[in-house]
């Protein structure tokens, strides 16, 4: 369950100061498919680093699962990011000359899980990701882009977060490995119950969503429930 | 974060990198190196000098008459004032003075030595049976000077093996030969053990005779040129210095210390003056290798700041994975360790194979000691944790924002 009210965040640059969100609010419930989009420099990039504990407001409340995040120290936020958060990011972000297994067991490493248990989590990962386990053993260099991105989404999932957020997770793809990766969030979401929160600026991989949030200059433009319903094309 | 992880990452991100990590572990393998070798090379130059002055007697108090002008054998300055010592003294010391283990008298002058067909210039010390107690002569072949040579006058002589060589040929087997030395025939009865040259002055090259007949036949007179003591432990050689020399002064009539006509010299002063002297040479030795060390360290922060810079993004989705800052500050940390660590490592073995090979080839007889290891291995230690901490904190202080925009 994600709370946000009244979300400012200020940026300084010299004397200017800057207003990157101007009082946002809004509500996602455990289990929404939510896609956030907005052009470039609306300040869905600041709303997603808010929301994923990165970084914390100039003022406004952000309650996740109940706990406020907006005043947490460093270390707090870490261990939220570990807990209850997990990233897909648009350079997918896998440890390089690293095998794809390791890449996914990396967020339990912090969590102090057993090397036995790191492995069976992170094999049911990949599985859930929809990679083959042929894979599990090759290095992250060796891996195509759109299973590189399923890699991530699996180290995402590991440790069972309560919120996926996946910041312009098809950016660097082509249209065809985008669509199957945002199959592989679709089925997370219909399929586990996983939160899912998508970051994006094209409005055809924000109708993938079930409920789109605009954002432009800092502000909540437009909370609508998708009305279109993509039918994606698992082949 | 388990300490097997850190270790895991650690050493991944070091195989990843290998000409990189190996050489900047050089730095360290070469400092640690210097400092074990070095140390090592100190130590032995340390005890191959300390045997050296061993070597011509233990807990030895020499007395010598006028000024004091060395160690072992006093070469005579001529007749006059050096002429003050004589067998009353030595009488004396060993009756009044307490903890004394022997007491060696020596009447000592150069003269031609001559053998059938061939002479040689050498040392001619008349001496009593204790001399080779109190100054470590050992017999080889025959015997020593004995009391009975002594009190008979006797003309027989022991050769060390320089003379031995000089008069009758290398090796040659001299017993029972006859020796000249100023129109007297002297009867070769022993020959001295070599003891190897320990500096100024040939213990090999002696030639020995009873002190009564060097005094009836050579000198001609009554006085002795040195008094060998020999203490009875290393505590109370400063004791028996300090009460020979008020018996001495009291035997020739002197009040005042300072107009004594002989000096005494105490073989542990000796000792402790040349081993500062080589302290001091080993210190320097350590503290150019110590720079090495340094310069090491630097390099390790070097590559360590490189590899933060490198890995950026890594640290950025670290952290955003739920890293905190003490994760990522243990981890680089351990890099910069494990590096000065294995450096370490290589570096004592390194160290020791170099003195190893300098014993070996017989340079000089050296000795790695266990507190350099240690101290090797604790310097390197603390050279990774010093030098590392500056790169580990900047990888822990880095936004996970920023960090994971990095290009």
């Amino acid at each position: 369950m994600i709370e946000i009210k009244n979300i400012i965040k200020t940026y300084k640059t010299g004397d200017v100061e800057f207003n990157a969100l101007n009082g946002v609010s809004f509500t996602i419930a455990d289990g929404e498919f939510v896609a956030i989009m907005g052009p470039s420099g609306s300040g869905k990039s600041t709303l997603m680093h808010i929301l994923g504990a990165l970084d914390i407001p100039t003022s406004g409340t952000y309650f996740l699962d109940g706990k406020d995040v907006s005043t947490m120290t460093d270390d707090e936020l870490a261990d939220i990011r570990k807990d209850k958060i997990g990233f897909v990011f648009q350079s997918f972000n896998l440890l390089p000359r690293t095998t794809v297994l390791r890449n996914v067991m990396l967020p339990l490493i912090y969590e102090g899980i057993n090397a036995s248990e790191r492995e069976a989590r992170a094999r049911k990962s990949l599985l859930l990701a929809g990679l083959d386990e042929g894979h599990f053993k090759n290095l992250s260099n060796q891996l195509s882009g759109g299973q590189i991105q399923r890699v991530a989404i699996a180290r995402a999932l590991v440790n069972e977060p309560s919120l996926i957020l996946a910041d312009e997770p098809t950016g660097n793809l082509d249209s065809k490995t985008s669509e199957i990766v945002l199959a592989t969030f679709k089925k997370l979401n219909k399929e586990l119950g996983r939160t899912v929160v998508l970051i994006t600026h094209e409005q055809d991989i924000a109708e993938h969503a079930d409920r789109i949030l605009f954002i432009k200059d800092g502000l909540l433009l437009e909370d609508k429930i998708n009305q279109i319903k993509k039918t994606v094309n698992q082949k | 974060m388990k300490i097997q992880d850190i270790l895991h990452e650690t050493y991944s991100s070091l195989s990843a990198n290998k000409a990189r990590s190996g050489l900047t572990m050089l730095g360290i393998i070469i400092g640690i190196a210097s400092v074990i070798a070095m140390t090592a090379l100190g130590a032995g130059a340390q005890s191959s000098i300390e045997a050296s002055i061993q070597s011509i007697g233990s807990n030895l108090i020499i007395v010598s008459p006028g000024a004091q002008r060395g160690p072992g054998f006093q070469v005579s300055a001529g007749r006059g004032s050096a002429k003050s010592l004589t067998l009353q003294d030595v009488s004396a010391i060993s009756a009044q003075v307490s903890n004394v283990r022997a007491v060696a008298p020596e009447v000592t002058s150069r003269y031609q030595v001559t053998a059938p067909g061939t002479n040689t210039n050498t040392e001619v010390s008349g001496v009593t049976s204790t001399y080779s107690d109190v100054r470590n002569v050992t017999v080889d072949e025959g015997s020593f000077i004995t009391d009975q040579n002594v009190n008979d006058i006797s003309k027989v002589a022991v050769i060390g093996p320089t003379a031995r060589d000089d008069l009758f040929g290398v090796g040659s087997d001299a017993i029972g030969q006859t020796i000249r030395i100023k129109q007297q025939n002297f009867k070769v009865v022993g020959i001295t053990k070599s003891k190897g040259g320990s500096g100024f002055n040939n213990p090999d090259d002696y030639v020995f005779i009873p002190i009564s007949t060097a005094m009836r036949f050579l000198s001609g007179d009554q006085y002795v040129n040195a008094i060998s003591i020999s203490a009875t432990d290393a505590t109370s050689t400063t004791q028996v210095q300090a009460d020979t020399t008020s018996i001495l002064l009291n035997q020739h009539h002197i009040s005042d210390p300072t107009q004594a006509d002989f000096s005494t010299l105490n073989q542990a002063d000796i000792i402790a003056t040349a081993s500062s002297v080589t302290g001091t040479f080993t210190t320097l030795l350590a503290a150019v290798a110590g720079i090495s060390l340094i310069v090491g360290g630097i390099g390790i922060m070097n590559m360590m700041l490189t590899t933060v810079t490198e890995r950026t993004r890594e640290i950025g989705l670290r952290k955003a994975i739920g890293a905190k800052k003490r994760d990522i500050n243990l981890q680089f940390l351990a890099e910069a360790i494990l590096l000065t660590f294995i450096g370490g490592t290589l570096g004592v073995i390194l160290g020791w194979l170099i003195s190893f090979a300098v014993t070996y080839f017989k340079i000089l007889e050296t000795s790695v000691s266990l507190s350099s290891v240690l101290l090797a291995f604790g310097v390197s230690a603390l050279i990774g944790i010093v030098f590392g901490y500056y790169p580990a904190r900047r990888a822990s202080n880095l936004n996970p924002i920023d960090a994971l925009r990095y290009e």
